[in-house]
């Protein structure tokens, strides 16, 4: 009403500066600001996308020239030998040594870093959590070859007391049966494994029970919810895609993790059922400990094993985003 | 079940700061109570004193006595999870748990409290959606997450959780401030329904509400910014909007405040 009355009294202003204001609008960057930034976001992105394009095609034509003279299967051959003439090769153990490694430091690490961020954000006094927080911050700053040789040094000769445990308790399973020889095993490697993804872990789970809305745990207190019961109906629902990604980015390190594994693994080229016998080997290990000495035939193999790991990886976050995709009507965003 | 709160001597700190003071009021069992008042003067922390939600605030502590039906909700030895599972409470914004099913928000201070049959379950979430004029909305996307609904259902969603329990007192804390007028119009009709069951507690800023709802309204005021709030008057709504005993409700009423 007002303002149709004042409208009629005083013209509206003249309408061709209005038209090119909105003109500018639309078209969005004029000013040499906006230019220069819209430039320079769009030219970084352009520039990743040709960089991943031009690795997947370095990394695809190089296995290819390797596989295509592997005289094994590639996918199940228990072997790798790339002097050989011909040579034979596969990727079998370092597979499934790899996806048994990182699944124990997952299984290990992530109950406990959530329990970790729950203690920093929900229980402990601000006065604790502050500097814990900052500890765990340190922790994950630590190069992984430090992890490597104290796993070498002081976790291994600590290792015989568990096993021995495990054999004698667990050993009828098969998996936990130990034959004595040293703890250079699958259990020690993810054992280690996840004494590294622990703090990456912990605290993206820490930042992202932080941001829960203070209404979402109003709301459970005010229905008589206990501080656990508080944590079950808000916090651990508001926060399981953020657990999900923070486990992702802990698998993402365990899987790729190189120097650590090599330090602590006594390898072989053979799957064992026992997670407690030494031997077997994960992708990155094997590139590690091979690729020195590598001819160039020797070179392009361990390049398809590493095209190989790079699958697997994306397959395991297109499954998480999958999962996280597939809960996104009850997440919490539109609340 | 509706029983009768009797506060003395209220005072409420966070940290050193006193943000209420010396509050004393009586309110009684099915009657709805209003609070007004400005910004800042302490209705919204006295509030959520009466259910020991203040202390949740990092350095929130309470001085003085709040009695329910001659109970000491302060008294040694009273736990406060079982103080808010008597009282209960709907907040300023909807907050349905997000990840939970409309019938799993209504069921979820049912099963804080202890183990129900399916059907028994199914009896209470039906009876508390339609005390909630929610029901008839619903019904056919029980399993649908409560907050995929509107902001005025959300908030209905959030009484009949409240009332799911049969609490002793419902506290409301400007529970129409962020809705259109015409959810906020179903609440109103909805407080009115529900002050037959229930003692009801309503902050609010908006003086024709509290007019329109409420059979008693107290009037909060702070004598300065950073003064502790105080109670300035509690009577009849109607003689406090039509001839207040202190001027400084009429000013307020009248718009001539501050």
């Amino acid at each position: 009403m007002d303002i149709s009355t004042h409208n009629t009294q005083a013209p509206p202003p003249a309408p061709q500066p209005a038209a090119t204001v909105q003109k500018r609008a639309a078209r969005g960057a004029t000013r040499p600001g906006d230019r220069i930034f819209l430039g320079l976001s769009r030219g970084s992105g352009i520039f990743l996308l040709v960089i991943m394009a031009a690795i997947a095609v370095f990394l695809t034509y190089r296995a290819s020239l390797a596989i295509s003279k592997d005289e094994g299967n590639f996918l199940t051959t228990f072997e790798w030998n790339t002097n050989l003439n011909p040579p034979v090769f596969g990727i079998a153990v370092l597979a499934f040594g790899t996806v048994v490694s990182s699944i124990i430091a997952m299984v290990i690490a992530v109950p406990i870093a959530v329990a970790i961020a729950l203690f920093i954000t929900h229980y402990a006094p601000r006065k604790l959590g502050g500097p814990l927080a900052y500890v765990i911050d340190l922790l994950a700053a630590v190069p992984s070859i430090v992890y490597g040789l104290w796993g070498a040094l002081i976790l291994v000769p600590q290792m015989d007391g568990l096993f021995g445990w495990l054999d004698s308790y667990l050993g009828w399973t098969g998996i936990f049966s130990w034959d004595g020889g040293p703890p250079r095993s699958m259990l020690t490697v993810g054992i280690l494994l996840a004494i590294m993804i622990l703090p990456i872990i912990t605290n993206v789970s820490r930042e992202v029970f932080r941001q829960v809305p203070q209404m979402h745990e109003e709301a459970a207190l005010a229905l008589g919810a206990t501080r656990w019961e508080v944590i079950r109906m808000s916090v651990l629902p508001f926060g399981r895609s953020g657990v999900i990604s923070a486990s992702m980015l802990g698998l993402g390190r365990a899987l790729g993790e190189t120097m650590a594994v090599a330090t602590v693994l006594s390898p072989d080229f053979d799957i064992h059922a026992s997670l407690l016998n030494a031997g077997g080997g994960t992708f990155a290990q094997n590139i590690a400990s091979k690729f020195g000495e590598a001819s160039e035939f020797g070179r392009d193999a361990l390049i398809a094993s590493g095209l190989v790991l790079f699958v697997i990886t994306l397959l395991v976050n297109g499954a998480a985003r999958a999962i996280i995709a597939r809960r996104k009507e009850y997440s919490g965003a539109n609340a | 079940m509706a029983k009768r709160i009797d506060v003395s001597g209220l005072t409420a700190y966070y940290g050193s700061h006193k943000a209420i003071e010396d509050i004393s009021m009586t309110v009684e069992p099915r009657s709805v109570t209003a609070f007004i008042g400005p910004s800042g003067c302490g209705k919204s922390t006295f509030l959520r004193t009466l259910n020991r939600m203040h202390e949740v605030t990092p350095g929130g502590r309470v001085e003085g006595k709040v009695l329910l039906d001659d109970e000491d909700l302060y008294g040694a030895g009273v736990d406060p999870v079982a103080v808010r599972r008597t009282i209960g409470m709907v907040f300023q914004r909807p907050n349905p748990f997000p990840t939970m099913s409309i019938y799993d928000n209504v069921a979820a201070g049912l099963r804080l409290n202890g183990s129900y049959k399916k059907s028994e379950l199914n009896d209470i979430v039906e009876r508390s959606l339609k005390g909630a004029n929610l029901w008839n909305e619903v019904k056919d996307r029980l399993n649908k997450p409560g907050s995929g609904l509107s902001g005025g259902q959300q908030q209905r969603l959030c009484i009949a959780r409240a009332i799911a329990v049969e609490p002793d007192v419902l506290l409301m804390d400007e529970p129409c401030s962020a809705l259109d007028p015409i959810s906020t119009l179903a609440i109103e009709d909805l407080i009115g329904d529900l002050k037959e069951r229930f003692t009801i507690v309503i902050v609010t800023h908006n003086m024709q509400q509290a007019a329109r709802v409420s059979d008693r309204t107290a009037f909060f005021n702070l004598a300065a910014v950073g003064q502790p709030g105080r109670l300035i008057e509690i009577d009849d709504t109607e003689r406090i909007f039509s001839n207040p005993s202190v001027q400084a409700t009429e000013d307020y009423i009248s718009g001539r405040f501050g």
